[in-house]
């Protein structure tokens, strides 16, 4: 494993742990069973107490047409999110800034390559093909977050991806690993775990750059000033606004709100970055013992409304970019398909 | 520069521009699993680079290690092959290189893997399963590309006619090193034509054999490849990363 071979601790407050207690959880209800849970003539309702008793749906099940639908929108977002996630900090590969270096930055975005073919794969088990999500992400009809439309300017901005980017991503996707749907909850306890190795290694990047020459500490400084807000609205939008957050929690796919998930976020990264010695851009950050909470400033809503709509920095680039992909390998995928049939025809007429 | 050190580094250069190559594909693949795959072959090659370039090293003496060899070397002293060096163009040209490239590398890491230097028979004793494995990969796309549809065939045509020529290099002559290259040819030459002929191509007839990389005497790519890959270490001297 290329993303833990090195002798840096832990951030503090890492939620593998809360990924080994999902994964637990899981095995106990496999084991638990549906147990007194009888299959009845009243599928909706059959559905609902399966749910009820964190039990699994799985592909076999009735569920709600618009259960299907939020899931498979919500797999597939997480899936493009993954591929287009790997141009910028494949945009650094080339230029890491040691063998080392490479090796690891190499390793994680074929990572997330992985991660990408594995959440289209839970995707696909609603009935629904690989190739149709790939369509509807290239002509602009499903969304990737919003994050990977911002530009990698400087090394230290893999670090920050790592730290900050997966950690925010991490602090969304453990609750996933109890979602009430078997085959996302099961993908994304080992996606967390990978996730995590992903944050230790971005972490680690930017503890040495911060003990590193102060050329160094400016660049991890500077890349936190640019990552800090943008993280933050990786949670989406505020409660009042979000539009399927309600039913998604009663369906037990979501479990925690866009801002309880984002103070999370915010209580984990404050001790972290003082281990780091780096700065949290935010002159409103303090303790807040009534709460028992950090108050924080919310990022800006409109900036985050703007990039989901398609005017980011990079939208168009990162767009751009995937349909060439696509469209300069169509020859191949042909030729592939193409041999295929043959060697299939020439095993039919050998049998 | 003569004796182990030197074929050490030659072949550790070989794999670090090997795999700076192979890596350019990342994002780009025709495939996502093909990008996986690509990535995973480039982690190969620069994990046998970074063997190879720590043990050059140290035969060496002067203090190098791995990094000290990669970023702060010029162009002029890079001993690679001019084969890795040579842009990745399209799918077809891609494969056409990493064929010939782990055709060469599958018996000369076999043959390092008996020679009497512990370090580098360890070394080849690893890498040679890996590009058994590359070797299998390269073969299989020429053969689907070779025996697939009209265009794939005339571009895989185009792409085994455009690598072919820097082959020769590979297997030029050097009785003083660990494995004489030299006797590889026909191991190379027989693998090689039986992927070709099964994926329904032409072996090219050669004419024009360049030479020049083991004596640091390269093509125009590589000072580019070097600049990029260079520039960030370059720019923070004495740093740690």
């Amino acid at each position: 494993m290329y993303g833990n071979d090195f002798p840096g601790e832990d951030p503090p407050g890492g939620l593998l742990g809360e990924v080994e207690a999902a994964e637990a959880a899981l095995r106990a209800a496999a084991e638990r069973g549906r147990g007194a849970i009888e299959p009845s003539e009243d599928l909706a309702a059959y559905f609902a107490e399966v749910v009820a008793a964190d039990q699994k749906i799985e592909p076999r099940d009735w569920m709600p047409e618009a259960y299907r639908r939020t899931l498979i929108r919500q797999i597939a977002q997480h899936a493009h999110s993954e591929i287009i996630g790997m141009q910028p900090e494949g945009n650094w590969i080339s230029r890491a800034p040691s063998l080392k270096r490479k090796a690891i930055l190499l390793a994680k975005v074929q990572d997330e390559a992985g991660h990408g073919l594995y959440l289209y794969a839970a995707a696909e088990t609603l009935g629904v093909s690989r190739d149709e999500l790939v369509d509807l992400l290239l002509n602009g009809r499903q969304k990737y977050s919003s994050i990977f439309n911002y530009p990698t300017l400087s090394w230290a901005d893999v670090g920050a991806i790592g730290w900050l980017v997966d950690g925010a991503a991490i602090v969304n996707q453990v609750p996933l690993c109890r979602c009430s749907y078997g085959p996302y909850a099961r993908a994304m306890i080992r996606v967390c775990k990978e996730e995590s190795f992903h944050q230790r290694q971005g972490y680690e990047i930017l503890h040495t750059l911060a003990h590193g020459t102060p050329a160094q500490k400016a660049m991890a400084q500077e890349s936190v000033d640019r990552w800090w807000y943008p993280s933050l609205a990786m949670f989406g939008p505020p409660d009042g606004d979000s539009t399927h957050s309600a039913q998604s929690m009663a369906w037990k796919i979501k479990r925690f709100s866009n801002d309880e998930l984002r103070q999370r976020f915010v209580d984990m990264c404050v001790g972290q970055a003082e281990v780091l010695g780096l700065h949290i851009p935010d002159p409103e950050l303090r303790w807040n013992e009534e709460r028992q909470a950090y108050d924080f400033t919310q990022p800006d809503y409109d900036e985050l409304m703007r990039v989901i709509k398609g005017n980011g920095p990079c939208n168009r680039q990162r767009m751009e970019h995937r349909r060439r992909a696509h469209s300069e390998g169509a020859w191949v995928r042909e030729a592939a398909a193409a041999y295929a049939a043959k060697r299939a025809e020439k095993e039919k007429v050998a049998a | 520069m003569n004796g182990p050190f030197a074929f050490t580094l030659a072949l550790g250069d070989d794999a670090l521009v090997a795999a700076q190559r192979l890596a350019e594909w990342t994002t780009r693949a025709p495939e996502m699993e093909e990008d996986i795959a690509l990535a995973n072959i480039a982690l190969d090659q620069l994990g046998a680079a970074r063997l190879l370039l720590s043990y050059a090293g140290e035969l060496e003496g002067a203090g190098r290690d791995e990094d000290a060899l990669a970023f702060l070397r010029d162009d002029r002293e890079f001993r690679n092959c001019l084969l890795v060096e040579l842009p990745n163009d399209d799918f077809a040209v891609t494969m056409a290189k990493l064929l010939v490239l782990s055709a060469y590398q599958v018996p000369l890491y076999t043959a390092l893997a008996d020679c009497p230097d512990e370090r580098l028979a360890a070394i080849g004793g690893k890498a040679r399963k890996e590009s058994a494995y590359h070797l299998d990969h390269a073969a299989l796309w020429v053969k689907r590309l070779g025996d697939g549809t009209e265009e794939s065939h005339r571009r895989m045509q185009a792409g085994v006619d455009q690598i072919w020529p820097y082959a020769d290099e590979l297997f030029a002559a050097w009785p003083e090193a660990p494995v004489d290259p030299a006797t590889l040819r026909s191991d190379f030459d027989h693998t090689v034509s039986a992927v070709l002929a099964e994926a329904t191509l032409t072996v090219p007839e050669v004419g024009w054999t360049p030479v020049g990389g083991r004596d640091g005497v390269h093509t125009e790519h590589l000072s580019y490849l070097l600049a990029e890959m260079q520039v960030l270490h370059r720019a923070h001297p004495g740093a740690r990363w």
